[in-house]
């Protein structure tokens, strides 16, 4: 149910971007009413995103965004996940940066042997690069990393000093 | 490298009115490479999150479909906080024009590519029929 919810939010955020000139102060509001934490990461993700597209002028290779990714968090540790299939763990870079997580690599295909020809060539290919804010500052020193079955997935613990502080209150 | 922008979204498959599945999962249009040569048909297919043992290739009459069931990974103390895509199963067929030699199919699967080698029926050897005078 929690997934299903999530991902309407983000049909909305891109239908939004859409319209983004004519209804800018419409999809603030409708994000206003969003309440946790993570709504108001997510907004700051999106506001940072749009503005790299509208200033960087950059013609992607796999277009904006590739490729896409999804964060699952709770309190103390984030998963970042991201569909790779045939890429070669070698070509791949992960790194940290403050909140900013760093994914780019290469994926290649195979060069068409003599005689061989397309019939169809729909598989991305080519350089890629991805910058993700966290929801929170990372322990850079214990990031773990794993593909599996072309699914990249990237586990961040947050850093101890970025963890909520509970204070008790003192009754006499 | 090309720099024309490409379609990074997932492509949901159209549900056909004949069939429905039982399983209600999403079902995505896997992205394909088709190469052909002489003596085969090459189909690389991007499956990304199945297991080499849950897919299943089926050339009947002329209709090659492949599908690719996921087991979704789901980390259950967390909340997804972020989503750029969907989850689901593949599906897609092709009908092929070339008689293909079914016995000696090929198949491979690897850090979710399918790789599919369909190799062509050799055409049978011309023969000279000689008309006989009456």
């Amino acid at each position: 149910m929690i997934m299903v919810n999530n991902i309407n939010i983000i049909s909305i955020l891109t239908e939004k971007t859409n319209k983004w000139k004519g209804d800018r102060n419409m999809w603030l509001s409708d994000l206003r009413r969003s309440e946790s934490f993570f709504d108001t990461w997510r907004e700051m993700d999106y506001l940072q995103r749009e503005m790299n597209r509208l200033f960087s002028g950059e013609h992607l290779p796999f277009g904006e965004g590739y490729p896409a990714i999804n964060v699952w968090a709770d309190e103390n540790e984030a998963i970042v996940t991201s569909e790779l299939p045939g890429v070669d763990p070698k070509d791949t870079e992960i790194s940290v940066e403050g909140e900013m997580l760093l994914v780019k690599g290469t994926r290649s295909l195979d060069a068409l042997k003599e005689g061989e020809r397309y019939h169809r060539q729909e598989r991305d290919h080519g350089n890629f690069g991805r910058r993700v804010r966290l929801p929170f500052r990372v322990d850079t020193k214990s990031i773990e990393a794993r593909y599996e079955r072309g699914v990249l997935s990237i586990k961040l613990h947050r850093l101890e000093a970025d963890k909520p502080k509970k204070i008790e209150i003192k009754t006499e | 490298m090309t720099d024309k922008r490409k379609e990074v979204t997932k492509r949901e498959a159209q549900s056909s009115m004949e069939t429905e599945r039982t399983r209600n999962r999403k079902v995505f249009v896997p992205k394909v490479d088709i190469i052909e040569t002489d003596s085969a048909i090459e189909l690389v297919a991007d499956m990304p999150g199945v297991n080499e043992k849950n897919i299943d290739i089926d050339l009947e009459k002329g209709i090659l479909t492949i599908k690719g069931v996921i087991e979704p990974e789901h980390y259950k103390d967390h909340r997804l906080v972020y989503a750029e895509y969907e989850i689901g199963d593949y599906q897609r067929s092709f009908s092929i024009s070339d008689t293909i030699d079914q016995d000696k199919i090929e198949a491979s699967a690897r850090d979710g590519v399918l790789r599919l080698m369909l190799p062509k029926v050799e055409p049978a050897k011309a023969r000279k029929i000689t008309v006989n005078a009456a």
